[in-house]
């Protein structure tokens, strides 16, 4: 039964599993680079710059704190009469270079807004463009909640990785690869006793980060399943209360309560105490740093002098600051990128392949020959261009459909529908009966190139549809499925989905056509009524009711319907059912049908039965032949 | 609301007072460790004292532990107070809602409900975090910074304190502008993940009407406009750090200059500068801190706000205070009743109803789309109160009898149902927590959900998804009417519950009702006649007012509503239905 059914409605949100572990971190964080790059490439190369600029400001500033008091305070204390302009010089000159370190920390900050919304807009757009062309299978397979999630949870998280990780970690290694020059210059082995340090800062991290994400990974497991817990009691909340079922649900609540708060305690309390082991080791660091260099300096080994000692302690200090901000910010580097892999993994999905070339066109009539126009005629023919030697013919579009011994199967494994074999002439109304899962839906399905056959041939009006280009098939195809979806805006926009450029005349007569007319008139704003959340304000029978007015502006020759099995009250149901006589006048119609009605007035029934058709005929005959049908129809009957 | 909140603390009230004092110690530490540093370079390098450095270093490592200690504290406390917090938030919300009516479960809607309970309450907890951790740090970090500078020097000093306010008018001037840019931008955000939402439900419409490229273009269009909006917000945002260095650097260079002119007058060491600017990134960083602690806390103060309002919640019915636990029969009596969902409401829908049903007897409800057939069932169980006049069953009022007594008594099969995840055993046994195998299964043989349950490869170890969303339409309502007659009750109510079963089990489940269960009362709502048509007696709904109370003959005669609703199904259009399996 996978896939026969499509998903509908909002999929579940909360619980989604831990994380998996993102495969190849360095090469994903490229690919997003250079996603960014092929449109920001400039303002990357400024913002480096700019933070390149920043840091230089900073490390001026530091430089000029330490040369402040020696160079310039204390010489002027011992001047009798002390002159401040050569101090006023210095600081005037740190002023420029903080004035530069200001301006290229607006600047740097103005365009990362641009790059990060920029990225965000285009990768939100791409992923919509993208996925509108992806085939349904697609969504047969994933979790609309999943999908959702990309566009939200996904796309946040690489907005604060844009925003925000991505300038610190260029930060961080300007400044660490700085401030590991300098002190190279100062000192060869206080520094690589300083790397030493920093290490075992990095090995403690990495222990508590590695305990703090195996606690995460526990704390997103347990927060998944409470989350999935209170949702299904929430939805069967009025059951609880039926059943007097509260305390029992209570008690699981408790228990898996209990467990996130395990797990959700030790995840944050590793996650906190991140911090000041790293500033503390820090401070470790420095100390170890001051005590070594002291004893260098005062036993004057290599040269080392006090004031080199002075300058290296603040190196020291600036090394560590940076290296601890990149530990702290791995975890949710790692989580970017893990939202990373999941939008380029929809983005690198297969797109719905077209290689139709047969396309619908406008004609009008010269003689006994189609002639193409531009202008609407209301004739419609398939343009064929034969590949083999360029000719063009026209075929007018009639709905005449044919299934020649087709089987086919939404995965390569296992067949749903066998040899199915049927004819419609344009004008028929082919009925399908039979129970779920035999195939009903599929069959319709593949009219549309929903899903394409594995074996066999449709043909419409005589062209194999696999030549057709799938919108001009579509648009050739009015359908009205089971489940009414809507969207969000007015009536008539809504109604108007099934032709863009339809007046509102012709909007008003499809209502009429559909018997919408008089309901959408006692809606508070009449056409001009906006629906929300698919409708919600409006009852089954009224969103059926809009479909068929929908799907009858179109016009197409060949309809699909998909009758709603839902229980609607007797008196809206004839109004529906009306609705659907009138459309389905006169042209081509497969319906997947319900109403004995229907069934009876049709002009050819098939029964079928996993994936068979095991009865075709009329009513009488069907009736006569005492098979399924017979037993389906007087199993319906039994009382009346 | 923050006492509402606070009650809820509790248990965790110990970590939530040490974390802040953990907190408090540790940004002591932190203040003392600079002064450390500069005695270090000041005292130990500069003077060449190499036993002072020793010293001091030592000093500073026994600091830097007390320091890593208190960190270390106050995280692990600061984890367990929040994360309490949010356990206890997360049961008091989830206790009271089990206490709710049907009207208390209306009101806040399933989907308000599940987003209280999850997104909400990491929000508290996350702010609640912070107050501990943060909110404690920054303020006294930034104050002992100030104190220890006026210590030092008063005037130079209060360059920081200019900078303070300066910097901290521009950044709530800031704040406020962006975040009234943020909320209207949020807004649209929404919207535009709705339609998200919309075109992946609709996708096959949408490729049905091959309009893809239409929403492709809206969607730019939308996608474009909200680009603009939040990069208006975030430009306003840009400000920010700059403008903090812009403060720093000010400072800096003021004190510099001013130090100069006092350490030269005699009136500051360099020493003591040296602190000063050390002081002078400490105090800007916490003002900065402090001013997105505010954002954060405004932020999720929404989100306590629909906590609250959860935990303040009465449930609308109590439980009679000497309540009856004894239901002689399966009788009801529907006494001038008037309903109303709410209480301004004008038209009542219910009005004035008079019906007497017999123990045993079955009875059909029929009429039209908000007719109120359900609203009349739902007040037999007490879901509801009535308004006016009252609800008898075994001839005593509902609301003199145990909610939880009545309810187990009067079994009602609800038109929107629900299975959970489980086996269907488990399923099952909601009805009745110690039925045996048997009697699960001799209840499913009633519902006819016996044929298809033993079809399945683990039978009645069968796996039930979420929702039931591994079940047909059908199947999952034989399976709810299963597990409603596992109750035994005197009244069994079936709303609608039978509308995706075929006419021939439907008929069947009837017939077994009919003569294993006769002595429960049998009330059945149905839109098809066939399902009503041989009950003892049928009600005829209509606007919520009794339009026809008979036998099936008797209405046929005498209803115009019951005539024409059976000429129109009799007509053909009944069901060629989904159960597939007559």
């Amino acid at each position: 039964m996978a896939g026969q059914k499509p998903m509908h409605g909002p999929g579940p949100r909360g619980p989604r599993g831990p994380k998996p572990k993102v495969k190849n971190p360095g090469k994903l964080f490229m690919r997003l680079l250079r996603y960014i790059g092929k449109y920001y490439a400039f303002h990357l190369v400024i913002v480096v710059i700019c933070i390149f600029l920043s840091v230089l400001a900073n490390i001026q500033g530091t430089k000029f704190m330490q040369t402040l008091i020696d160079d310039y305070i204390i010489p002027l204390t011992r001047q009798a009469n002390p002159d401040f302009s050569e101090l006023a010089r210095a600081i005037g000159r740190v002023a420029c270079f903080y004035a530069v370190g200001i301006i290229a920390a607006y600047v740097q900050a103005r365009l990362m807004v641009t790059v990060t919304q920029g990225t965000q807009r285009r990768m939100r757009g791409e992923l919509f463009t993208h996925m509108e062309n992806l085939p349904i299978k697609y969504f047969d397979t994933h979790a609309h909640g999943d999908i959702m999630s990309i566009y939200t949870n996904d796309i946040d998280a690489l907005r604060q990785l844009v925003s925000q990780a991505l300038p610190q970690v260029i930060n961080s290694a300007i400044t660490i690869v700085g401030v590991f020059t300098m002190m190279l210059l100062l000192n060869v082995p206080l520094t690589i006793l300083t790397v030493a340090m920093v290490g075992l800062n990095i090995f403690v991290s990495g222990k508590v980060g590695a305990q703090s994400s195996k606690y995460f990974v526990a704390q997103q497991k347990s927060l998944g399943a409470l989350n999935g817990y209170i949702e299904e009691m929430m939805e069967g909340q009025k059951v609880v209360k039926v059943f007097t079922h509260e305390e029992e649900s209570i008690e699981k609540f408790n228990e898996l309560n209990e467990n996130l708060f395990e797990s959700a305690n030790n995840a944050n309390k590793f996650g906190n105490i991140l911090g000041p082991i790293n500033n503390n080791l820090g401070h470790l660091s420095y100390v170890v740093a001051a005590a070594i260099g002291g004893t260098l300096a005062l036993s004057k080994i290599g040269g080392f002098t006090i004031g080199k000692l002075a300058s290296f302690l603040t190196y020291n200090k600036s090394f560590n600051m940076p290296i601890n901000q990149l530990s702290q910010q791995l975890n949710s580097v790692i989580m970017a990128l893990a939202g990373c892999e999941r939008i380029f993994a929809l983005l690198d999905e297969r797109s719905e392949t077209d290689d139709g070339y047969v396309t619908l066109v406008n004609v009008k009539r010269d003689g006994d020959k189609l002639v193409e126009t531009i202008g609407r005629t209301g004739i419609w023919a398939w343009k064929h261009v034969h590949q083999a030697d360029g000719s063009v013919d026209y075929i007018e579009l009639k709905g005449d459909v044919t299934f020649d011994d087709v089987d086919f199967g939404y995965t390569e494994e296992k067949l749903v529908l066998h040899n199915i074999d049927m004819f419609a002439t344009p004008g028929q109304k082919i009925a399908f009966v039979g129970s779920t899962g035999a195939g009903k839906t599929t069959i319709t399905n593949l009219i549309n190139r929903f899903y394409d056959i594995a074996d066999g041939k449709i043909r419409y009006d005589g062209i194999n549809i696999n030549k057709i280009k799938k919108a001009d098939l579509r648009r050739s195809l009015g359908i009205v499925l089971q489940d009414t979806n809507l969207f969000t805006g007015t009536v008539m926009e809504n109604i108007r989905y099934g032709k863009l450029d339809a007046t509102d005349e012709e909007v008003i007569a499809a209502a009429k056509l559909a018997n919408a007319d008089t309901f959408i008139r006692q809606l508070p704003d009449g056409y001009n009524t906006v629906l929300t959340g698919n409708g919600a304000n409006l009852s089954q029978g009224q969103r059926q009711l809009l479909a068929i007015a929908r799907a009858a502006i179109a016009n197409p020759p060949v309809l699909i319907l998909d009758e709603a099995t839902s229980s609607i009250d007797t008196r809206t149901e004839k109004i529906v059912q009306d609705g659907m006589d009138k459309l389905m006048h006169g042209r081509t119609t497969f319906v997947i049908a319900h109403r004995l009605s229907t069934v009876k007035n049709s002009n050819c029934i098939m029964v079928l039965e996993q994936g068979h058709i095991i009865e075709r005929g009329s009513h009488d005959e069907l009736i006569a032949e005492k098979g399924k049908y017979y037993q389906l129809y007087t199993g319906n009957l039994a009382e009346t | 609301m923050l006492k509402t909140l606070a009650g809820q603390i509790k248990e965790y009230k110990k970590p939530s007072i040490i974390t802040p004092c953990f907190m408090i110690l540790e940004v002591l530490m932190e203040m003392l460790i600079p002064l450390l540093m500069a005695s270090i370079i000041d005292d130990g390098v500069e003077a060449g004292n190499l036993s002072h450095i020793f010293v001091m270093g030592g000093l500073m490592l026994v600091i830097a532990c007390i320091s890593l200690f208190s960190g270390i504290m106050g995280g692990r406390f600061g984890a367990e107070a929040s994360t309490g917090f949010a356990k206890n938030l997360r049961k008091a919300m989830f206790e009271n809602i089990q206490t709710f009516s049907f009207a208390n479960i209306d009101k806040f809607s399933t989907a308000g409900l599940i987003t209280r309970l999850t997104t909400d309450v990491t929000n508290v907890q996350n702010a609640y975090q912070m107050i501990l951790r943060i909110c404690f740090r920054a303020p006294i970090s930034l104050i002992c910074a100030l104190f220890m500078s006026f210590y030092i020097s008063p005037k130079l000093a209060s360059v920081y304190v200019v900078a303070v306010i300066i910097l901290g008018l521009f950044l709530s001037f800031m704040i406020t502008r962006a975040h009234r840019y943020f909320s209207a931008t949020f807004e649209k955000y929404d919207e535009l993940n709705a339609s998200i939402q919309e075109n992946v439900s609709a996708i096959r419409v949408v490729k049905a009407f091959v309009r893809e490229d239409y929403e492709k273009e809206r969607f730019g269009k939308a996608n474009t406009n909200l680009s603009q909006m939040f990069t208006q917000a975030e430009k306003i945002l840009a400000f920010n750090g700059p403008l903090m260095q812009l403060a720093s650097y000010g400072c800096i260079i003021a004190i510099s200059w001013l130090g100069a002119k006092m350490i030269v007058a005699g009136d500051l060491s360099t020493g003591n500068l040296m602190s000063l600017l050390t002081y002078c990134m400490n105090i800007l960083m916490n003002l900065m801190m402090l001013s997105m602690i505010f954002v954060m806390l405004t932020m999720s103060a929404a989100a306590g706000k629909r906590i609250c309002e959860v935990l303040n919640e009465k449930s609308t019915l109590t439980n009679p205070e000497h309540p009856d636990y004894d239901i002689p029969d399966g009788s009801i009596v529907f006494d001038h009743v008037t309903f109303r969902y709410n209480d301004h409401a004008e038209r009542p829908v219910l009005d004035d109803i008079n019906l007497t049903i017999h123990s045993g007897e079955t009875i059909g409800i029929i009429g039209g789309t908000g007719s109120s057939k359900s609203s009349l069932v739902n007040l037999i169980s007490r879901l509801y109160d009535v308004n006016e006049g009252r609800v008898l069953v075994g001839g005593k009022d509902v609301r003199t009898y145990d909610m939880d007594t009545l309810r187990n008594e009067v079994s009602v099969v609800l038109q929107k149902n629900v299975l959970f995840s489980g086996t269907i055993y488990e399923n099952l046994r909601w009805g009745d927590k110690n039925a045996t195998d048997e009697e699960c299964q001799h209840a499913c043989q009633l519902a006819c959900a016996d044929e298809f349950i033993e079809r399945f490869p683990d039978g009645y170890e069968t796996h039930i998804e979420q929702g039931g969303a591994n079940v047909s339409g059908g199947q999952k309502q034989r399976l709810c009417i299963a597990r409603a007659l596992l109750k035994k009750p005197k009244i069994l109510i079936l709303d609608d519950s039978t509308s995706a079963v075929d006419t021939a089990t439907d008929a069947k489940i009837r017939k077994a009702f009919a003569e294993e269960i006769p002595n429960t009362t049998k009330l059945i709502i149905a839109q098809r006649i066939s399902s009503v048509q041989n009950a003892d007696r049928i009600i005829v709904l209509n606007d919520g007012v009794v339009d026809g109370f008979g036998t099936h003959e008797e209405l046929l005669e005498t209803n115009a509503i019951y005539r024409e609703v059976y000429e129109a199904q009799t007509s053909g259009s009944g069901d060629f239905d989904e159960g597939g399996v007559a």
